[in-house]
C-alpha cells in the first residue's frame, strides 16, 4: 500500500504543496496530468530522492518520510531511463542483486526469468548505448524488477514508443505487475494511453490530486 | 563580395602567421636541442650512474605522487562537483593556491611547515625522531613536493569528470539498494574513469616537470635526492651542458610519451 499525506516538497522554484494519495496493496495507479505539474518530483520523493518538507509517504504501513532510498524496496523506472553507460544490459539488471550480495545461481536464474518477461534474452550483452528507446524501458524496467521489490514507480515509461510498442507494453506491465505482486505508480501526461491498465486513476493538476476512478 | 573574400583570407593568414610563432618556437627548441647533443654524448650522459639513480628515482617519486595525489584530489574533486557545503567556493579557491603560486615559495612553505616550532614540538623533528621517517632533504621530500602542486591538476580534473556525470545515476543507483558510499565507488567512478586516468597522467607529467618545491624542500644531493629535472641543473652547475641537454631530451621523450598516454584516454579531447 502506497499512502501519501498531506505531502510537500520544494525543488528548487518548484513547489508541491499538502498531496494525498492512497493506492491499495497490489493495485495499479495510473497518475495523468498536465506537463510541469511535479508527476516526477512526486515519484522522487516516494522513492526518497527529494526532501520532504511537510508529511508523510507510508509504504506498507511503515513511515519511510525519512528513509534511505535503498531501503525503501522501490523499484523505480525514471523517464530518461538512467541506465548505466558503463555496464551491458546484463550488468544492469545483475547490480542490484549485486549490492545484495544474492547468489550468483538465484542472481542468474532472476535473470533469466526477467529477460524472458520482458523479452530482453537477445539483448543481454548488448550495450546501453546502442539500445532503442523501446528496449532502453525494457532493460530500466528489469533492472527495477530484479531485486523483487514490493512497489514499481514508472515514470512516463511509455513515452518515446511508437502505438504497435506501446500497446505492448501496457500489456507487458500490466501482467508483471500481477505476476510480481507489486503496488505499482504510474505517471503519463497522456489520459489515454493507461486507462486499460489502471486500478485507479489519478490526476495531479493545479497542485491537487483527484481521484477519477478505477478502470474504463 | 570580393572585398569580404580579400578580409577573410587577411584574416586567417593572420591566424595562421601568429599561431605559427608558437609552433615554430616549440619545435625550434627541440629541435636545437637534437641538434646540440651527438648520439655518442646522449648515450654517454644518460649511462652516468647518477643519471641512472636520478631517472629510477624520478620515475618512482612521479608515481608515488600521482597516486596519492589521484587518492586525495578524487574524492575532493567529487566533494567540490556534488555536495552543496558552505565554504564550497573557498575550498574550490584553496584548491588553485597551488597552481598559481611561484614554485620556489612551495617548496619554501613546505619547508617552514615541516621547521616551524611550536613550542618545543616541530614537525620534521617529531617524523624524524619520533617515527623515524625523516622528509626534509630526503625522498620524502620529493614526492611530498610534487604531490602539493599535482594534486591541484587532479582535484580540476576530477571536479569537471564528475560535473560532466549525471548525479541521476547515483540517485538511481540509490534507489536500487546502493549507499551514497556504493554509488560513488560503483556508478559514479567507473564512469569518471576516463578523467581519473587523465588526472593521474596529468599529475604524473606535473610532478616529472617539477623542479623549485623539489630543490628548496629536498634538495639536490647526488644519488639522494636527484630526480631529472634537478640532474640538469646539477650538470649545468658543473659545466657539463652537454650532458644537461641529454637529460632535458630524455625528460622531452617521457614528456611526449606522457602527451600521448592523455590524449588517448581523454579520447583526444584534451
Amino acid at each position: 500500500m502506497i499512502e501519501i499525506d498531506n505531502l510537500s516538497v520544494s525543488s528548487g522554484d518548484f513547489h508541491l504543496t499538502s498531496l494525498s494519495l492512497v493506492i491499495n496493496t497490489g493495485m495499479y495507479g495510473v497518475m495523468t496530468g498536465p506537463t510541469g505539474q511535479g508527476k516526477t518530483t512526486l515519484l522522487e520523493s516516494i522513492c526518497g530522492l527529494r526532501e520532504v518538507s511537510q508529511g508523510t509517504i507510508r509504504l506498507n504501513r511503515t513511515d519511510v518520510t525519512r528513509m534511505d532510498p535503498a531501503e525503501r524496496n522501490i523499484g523505480y523506472v525514471p523517464q530518461d531511463t538512467v541506465l548505466f553507460p558503463h555496464m551491458t544490459v546484463v550488468q544492469q539488471i545483475r547490480f542490484p542483486l549485486k549490492i545484495r550480495k544474492i547468489e550468483p545461481q538465484k542472481i542468474q536464474s532472476r535473470i533469466a526469468e526477467l529477460a524472458n518477461l520482458l523479452g530482453i534474452e537477445s539483448l543481454l550483452d548488448r550495450k546501453t548505448q546502442n539500445l532503442s528507446g523501446g528496449e532502453s524501458q525494457r532493460v530500466a524496467i528489469a533492472r527495477a524488477l530484479s531485486f523483487e521489490p514490493d512497489f514499481l514507480i514508472l515514470d512516463e515509461p511509455l513515452s518515446g514508443l511508437d502505438p504497435i510498442n506501446r500497446t505492448d507494453m501496457q500489456a507487458a506491465l500490466k501482467s508483471i505487475s500481477k505476476q510480481e505482486g507489486l503496488t505499482v505508480l504510474h505517471v503519463s501526461h497522456q489520459t489515454d494511453e493507461t486507462n486499460t491498465v489502471a486500478d485507479i486513476r489519478f490526476q495531479l493538476a493545479n497542485g491537487t490530486v483527484k481521484v477519477l476512478g478505477g478502470a474504463d | 563580395m570580393k572585398t569580404t573574400a580579400t578580409s577573410n583570407f587577411g584574416f586567417h593568414a593572420l591566424l595562421v602567421a601568429l599561431s605559427a610563432i608558437y609552433l615554430v618556437l616549440i619545435l625550434a627548441m627541440i629541435l636545437a636541442d637534437f641538434l646540440y647533443v651527438t648520439r655518442g654524448e646522449f648515450v654517454s650522459a644518460i649511462s652516468k650512474p647518477e643519471i641512472l639513480a636520478s631517472t629510477i628515482l624520478t620515475l618512482k617519486t612521479c608515481t608515488v605522487s600521482a597516486i596519492f595525489a589521484v587518492w586525495v584530489g578524487t574524492p575532493l574533486g567529487y566533494l567540490i562537483a556534488r555536495k552543496k557545503f558552505p565554504g564550497r567556493m573557498l575550498v574550490d579557491l584553496i584548491v588553485d593556491i597551488p597552481m598559481v603560486l611561484p614554485p620556489l615559495v612551495v617548496g619554501l612553505s613546505l619547508l617552514i611547515l615541516f621547521h616551524l616550532m611550536l613550542g618545543d614540538w616541530q614537525l620534521e623533528s617529531w617524523l624524524r625522531d619520533g617515527v623515524g621517517f625523516p622528509v626534509t632533504f630526503h625522498w620524502p621530500a620529493i614526492v611530498l613536493a610534487q604531490f602539493s602542486v599535482s594534486c591541484a591538476f587532479v582535484v580540476k580534473t576530477m571536479k569537471v569528470a564528475f560535473e560532466q556525470s549525471s548525479p541521476r545515476y547515483e540517485e538511481v543507483a540509490r534507489t536500487l539498494g546502493c549507499s551514497q558510499g556504493q554509488a560513488f565507488l560503483h556508478i559514479s567512478l567507473p564512469i569518471a574513469w576516463n578523467g581519473l586516468l587523465t588526472g593521474f597522467t596529468i599529475a604524473w607529467a606535473r610532478s616529472l616537470g617539477e623542479f623549485g618545491p623539489i630543490l628548496v624542500f629536498a634538495g639536490a644531493t647526488r644519488m639522494k635526492t636527484e630526480v631529472l629535472s634537478t640532474s640538469i641543473f646539477l650538470e649545468l652547475s658543473v659545466g657539463q651542458l652537454g650532458s644537461a641537454v641529454a637529460v632535458a631530451l630524455m625528460m622531452v621523450a617521457i614528456s611526449i610519451m606522457v602527451l600521448i598516454l592523455l590524449r588517448f584516454f581523454s579520447g583526444g579531447k584534451s
